[in-house]
């Protein structure tokens, strides 16, 4: 049988990576038909105030939008909502065609696969009771806010960043927190010794409790979480638990369509799949990156301004001119009134340079491999953060024994490359 | 009605009718005005909302945060007297503001 022909370009999955694709397209002319599909009954939207905002009360769902439905009109994008691809069959001369789980077939000439990620699921007794819930989508964070709406204790499982700006936008609200982290750190995957004991420091300043080294033998409750009963027998009652250990990648439609997956959909620098003719971006891209330094050939990053340039790269990419991604990464988190921006990627690093004094909760964390600046975690110090982003961006670096010098502005300090540089 | 007219730097405008308490870097990026990028959606981490504001603007526009104050010494374009972040106008029914946007945000 043959199959409707089609010119229209298939994006799988409508969040930030998704609908920057089909607005660069767009803006660089195409205008053939767009397909948008996302799996959840929401207008797109953005996800980062979920854990802040949002479950502070000061922002509504309604708020997140990224485009007006006039705008999707006008531009010729056509959202899908609420559907799940669930296979998609190629052509042989090129195109093919994607069903959705309720039958629905959507014929394409293009492919991009924006698919983001999933919540890492924790194995444990009591994991399906209710009151226990993932963060990632609109409606699990409107699940969490009716939970703590009337919660007395809530057990965060996991101390990276959404767990803890979670704990924080709880407290806040007068919920009692305890923080269960399996590392002897907080978000030990991500930032330094130094930053990682701030953070302990600063949240039991606020009144979280965590526990560090935590292991964990269930959740407690028969016909609902009551709480979380850690391996020395101890329990921690809990009216909500929130799950924060990390996401998966969704890589499975590329893996159905024979797309090398390692971890992530592996892509090159101009976001094409192991068949040039699809295109990945976002949280389920794994590429190389000039920034990563070290044994990690190629990375995939969770940020917002990562999945907006792949994004950008791959509309370039379907429109016939692929160039490579040069972006220096970027990354943030409000935890109550702490605000941390990362520059840069510290993987790799050799040495750290730390500018200011913790305790005041005012400094920043530089990272060095063979006395090259990499990256900076920025803490309630923007100046630092901006000088640091724009130094990585023109390949200049910062001299460590300058950095640690509060009483010069880090702006004055950035010694620009000997020869310009592709970095 | 509320009214955006954001001007770009090479004097395109574009008029947008905005909704009270939505911000002026919201509106533009809902309607897919060029010139703001608004990467962290309005939580001040990232300065790429940075806009010149008339002085009819800056008198509607509320108090500037210490906060957006240090972000704004970072902009890709210099700060100039009349420069906010969009993200931080919240708008006022039935006003009308008028903002410039610089040549690059990033």
């Amino acid at each position: 049988m043959a199959a409707p022909h089609s010119d229209a370009t298939l994006i799988v999955g409508a969040s930030q990576a998704g609908v920057q694709l089909a607005a660069t397209l767009r803006e660089l002319g195409d205008t053939r038909p767009i397909v948008l599909v996302g799996d959840e009954p929401h207008a797109p939207y953005q996800r980062p105030p979920l854990s802040k905002a949002y479950l502070q009360g000061e922002t509504t769902s309604d708020d997140l939008i990224f485009r007006t439905d006039d705008w999707f009109a006008q531009h010729d994008v056509e959202v899908v909502t609420g559907e799940t691809i669930a296979a998609i069959e190629r052509h042989a001369l090129g195109g093919g065609e994607a069903v959705t789980a309720t039958g629905r077939r959507i014929p394409f000439a293009r492919l991009a696969l924006t698919t983001g990620a999933a919540p890492r699921r924790l194995d444990l007794p009591g994991i399906d009771l209710p009151g226990v819930h993932y963060l990632r989508t609109a409606d699990d964070a409107a699940a969490i806010a009716e939970g703590l709406a009337t919660a007395r204790s809530l057990v965060v499982i996991g101390g990276g960043f959404i767990g803890l700006e979670v704990a924080a936008s709880a407290r806040k609200r007068g919920v009692s927190v305890t923080v269960l982290e399996a590392a002897p750190r907080l978000v030990g995957r991500v930032v330094s010794e130094q930053t990682s004991a701030f953070y302990l420091d600063a949240h039991r300043r606020r009144g979280i409790d965590v526990v560090l080294d935590a292991r964990i033998a269930g959740i407690e409750g028969a016909d609902a979480a009551t709480g979380v009963r850690l391996d020395d027998g101890t329990v921690i009652l809990a009216d909500v638990v929130l799950v924060g250990i990390g996401v998966v990648p969704r890589t499975e439609l590329a893996e159905q369509l024979g797309l090398e997956v390692d971890g992530g959909i592996v892509v090159d620098a101009a976001c094409r799949t192991s068949d040039p003719a699809i295109v990945a971006a976002g949280d389920c891209a794994l590429m190389p990156n000039p920034y990563a330094r070290g044994a990690l050939p190629r990375v995939r990053l969770e940020s917002v301004h990562n999945a907006l340039e792949q994004a950008k790269v791959a509309a370039a990419t379907l429109m016939g001119d692929p160039h490579e991604y040069r972006t220096t990464p970027w990354f943030w988190s409000d935890q109550a009134d702490i605000k941390l921006q990362i520059a840069g990627l510290s993987t790799g690093y050799d040495a750290t340079v730390l500018r200011g004094e913790p305790e005041t909760e005012r400094f920043s964390v530089l990272y060095y491999r063979d006395g090259q600046l990499l990256a900076a975690d920025c803490v309630n110090q923007p100046l630092d953060f901006m000088a640091v982003r724009s130094a990585l961006g023109r390949g200049a670096t910062i001299p460590p024994e300058a950095a640690a010098d509060t009483t010069l502005p880090l702006k004055k300090s950035v010694v620009e490359p000997a020869a310009p540089s592709l970095v | 009605m509320t009214t955006v007219i954001y001007t770009a730097y090479d004097g395109t405008e574009t008029i947008v009718e905005g909704t009270p308490g939505v911000s002026v870097m919201e509106t533009a990026l809902r309607n897919g005005v060029p010139g703001i990028v608004g990467e962290c959606g309005g939580s001040m981490s990232c300065a790429t909302c940075h806009v010149f504001v008339s002085d009819e603007t800056a008198a509607i526009a509320g108090e500037m945060s210490e906060l957006e104050d240090e972000m704004l010494d970072g902009t890709a374009v210099d700060r100039e007297d009349c420069s906010r972040l969009s993200c931080q106008i919240k708008l006022l029914e039935g006003e009308t503001y008028r903002v410039t946007t610089p040549s690059e945000q990033v």
